[in-house]
């Protein structure tokens, strides 16, 4: 009898019986995290379902992160609904500037090893660089766990990524993510788990492990999971009281596929538009015009991510003539942060537009959007067609060092030849 | 008939639904952006036919209830991304999984009680995957909510 995988473990743990992928479980939750573009739906299901009283506020979070600012009487509209059911029901709520959602689940310790935490948006995959089984609902799902605390699950099978050796100057987590994108394709991992592993976890920073967890929802997995280990309990410390166990998998733990990635070989990546998985070789795409430049969103909005574009825009002499350079920290906590040590002033002085900590341009709710024929390279997770707000503008992914060469040069460049 | 990796934006984009989250309203921007005819063309009872990956990308419910909305009562993919696949099955659109490349735009297709789906042009027969119980059970109730009005939790 094979051992198990750590998503196996989880499972069983909420479930409250032995598990194996395939099987389907109904599981206690430990969080679940609502935003303003999921929650107002959920509330209609809620009352539909006849919900009259939300079964453990403890366990329910609300973020105000899609439409900040708001800037409609529709979207303040939806904004009053939230903050007034979460004031009756006693939920937690972020109100608009708290940060993107994610972040926040992140920050204040509600994703915890061993957990089970789930998030209405498909980017709630971000907290297994926790060790917490994390993935995305919809708004339906999100109203059942309100009204009885619990969820469905079919247990997923599990790919097996294996990192070895350490980042090359020059090459950051945003790399490595979008090349197992392009080596899995945006269905690779369909309802299937990604569990990561190998000597190379232990030389990821937490934020370079959210980018990789952040990520697996654009190969189609279910969740991006990661052991946990001291920079992960470092991370916490002083986040949470909460007591918590680390799930590690069996030796012997049965995984449908194994990929190795060798971070010392890999070279920076860009994913061309306007799908996630066509990435390539950032050396194949230099030269290409770039007119915006996007720092943010819960891929690539932490102050480790802004800390490597600043280098490179110091490097490079600041933003090129005709690049517009849009900031959106991913919270509060990462803007005070960058405000503290210098990082934002130093982005307004290059001419940077900073905006609000939300999802920004991300999803095109809010926030600049580009306008028509427009390239811009951004730090994000989606580059489909008319993501930021504009069907006619293109988008590239890559790192925030890559975004901040381009920035400096007006065109697609590697990070490496602005900073030597 | 959409092709592969249709992301849910494709399907309704997600700027539409800071305004209104009425899928009579939707669904006049249905694929909007992908072919702008496309929701002046659906009848009701149509079903929609997709390649691989079906309703990648956000999680937002309404790229299923504007579908729903549009008078389409069943997806015929090759496959779904998860989310997706759990939102059809708590609005009680029915999401079925097989292989749809010979399927040609304006076939008629018909089901019969074996849950088989056969090809009046072609001839072909597909037999969709068959779903889990409880997936049946939240689909024969109507959706989640019928389901949850009922039970009050989940029952395996």
């Amino acid at each position: 009898m094979a051992g198990r995988t750590i998503s196996e473990k989880i499972l069983a743990r909420k479930s409250g019986q032995a598990v194996r992928a395939g099987d389907l479980v109904v599981c206690e939750v430990d969080c679940a995290l609502g935003t303003d573009g999921s929650v107002p739906m959920a509330l209609d299901y809620f009352e539909a379902m006849g919900g009259e009283r939300v079964r453990d506020p403890s366990k329910l979070v609300f973020a105000l992160d899609h439409y900040v600012p708001p800037t409609s009487a529709q979207t303040i509209g939806l904004h009053r609904i939230m903050r007034e059911f979460a004031c009756k029901h006693g939920v937690t709520l972020h109100g608009a500037g708290a940060g993107i959602g994610h972040q926040l689940i992140v920050e204040t310790g509600r994703a915890l090893p061993g957990g089970l935490v789930v998030g209405a948006d498909s980017h709630a995959v971000t907290y297994g660089a926790l060790n917490c089984f994390a993935t995305g609902i919809g708004s339906s799902d999100l109203a059942a766990i309100m009204l009885c605390g619990r969820i469905w699950l079919r247990v997923p099978q599990t790919i097996r990524v294996v990192l070895t050796g350490q980042l090359s100057v020059g090459v950051f987590a945003k790399d490595i993510a979008l090349a197992l994108a392009g080596l899995l394709g945006a269905d690779g991992a369909a309802y299937q788990a990604l569990e990561f592993a190998g000597p190379g976890v232990a030389t990821l920073a937490l934020e370079d492990r959210l980018v990789l967890s952040n990520l697996a929802v654009e190969m189609g997995a279910k969740n991006g999971i990661f052991p946990a280990d001291a920079e992960t309990a470092a991370y916490l410390r002083g986040r949470t009281e909460q007591a918590y166990e680390r799930i590690t998998p069996d030796p012997d733990a049965h995984y449908n596929k194994t990929v190795e990635i060798a971070l010392d070989q890999l070279a920076p990546q860009i994913a061309l538009p306007h799908l996630v998985d066509q990435v390539v070789p950032l050396a194949d795409a230099s030269g290409t015009p770039i007119q915006m430049v996007y720092l943010g969103t819960c891929t690539g909005g932490r102050l480790r991510d802004f800390h490597q574009a600043l280098e490179v825009l110091k490097a490079g002499g600041g933003v090129a003539p005709g690049v517009q350079l849009v900031v959106t920290p991913a919270s509060r906590e990462v803007r005070d942060a960058m405000a503290a040590d210098g990082t934002l002033d130093a982005l307004v002085g290059f001419g940077a537009t900073v905006v609000e900590p939300g999802c920004g341009s991300c999803c095109g709710t809010c926030g600049v959007i580009p306008g028509d024929g427009v390239s811009v390279i951004s730090t994000a997770n989606r580059n489909f067609r008319g993501r930021m707000g504009n069907a006619k503008a293109s988008i590239y992914l890559a790192s925030p060092a890559a975004c901040a060469a381009a920035a400096t040069r007006g065109f697609v460049t590697d990070p490496n030849k602005v900073t030597r | 008939m959409v092709g592969d990796d249709v992301n849910t934006d494709s399907i309704i984009s997600s700027t539409r639904k800071r305004e209104s989250l009425d899928p009579a309203v939707l669904k006049q921007f249905l694929f909007e952006h992908v072919d702008p005819g496309f929701a002046a063309s659906v009848r009701s009872g149509d079903i929609l036919v997709a390649g691989k990956n079906f309703g990648c990308g956000s999680a937002m419910e309404v790229a299923v209830t504007t579908v729903l909305g549009a008078g389409i009562p069943a997806v015929i993919a090759k496959s779904f991304s998860r989310t997706y696949y759990r939102n059809a099955i708590n609005n009680g659109l029915l999401p079925l999984i097989c292989d749809t490349s010979l399927i040609r735009d304006g076939d008629i297709l018909v089901s019969d009680a074996t849950g088989a789906i056969r090809n009046e042009r072609s001839g072909e027969t597909l037999r969709p995957e068959p779903l889990p119980e409880i997936m049946k059970a939240i689909l024969s109730a109507g959706g989640l909510v019928p389901y949850m009005r009922k039970n009050g939790d989940f029952r395996l």
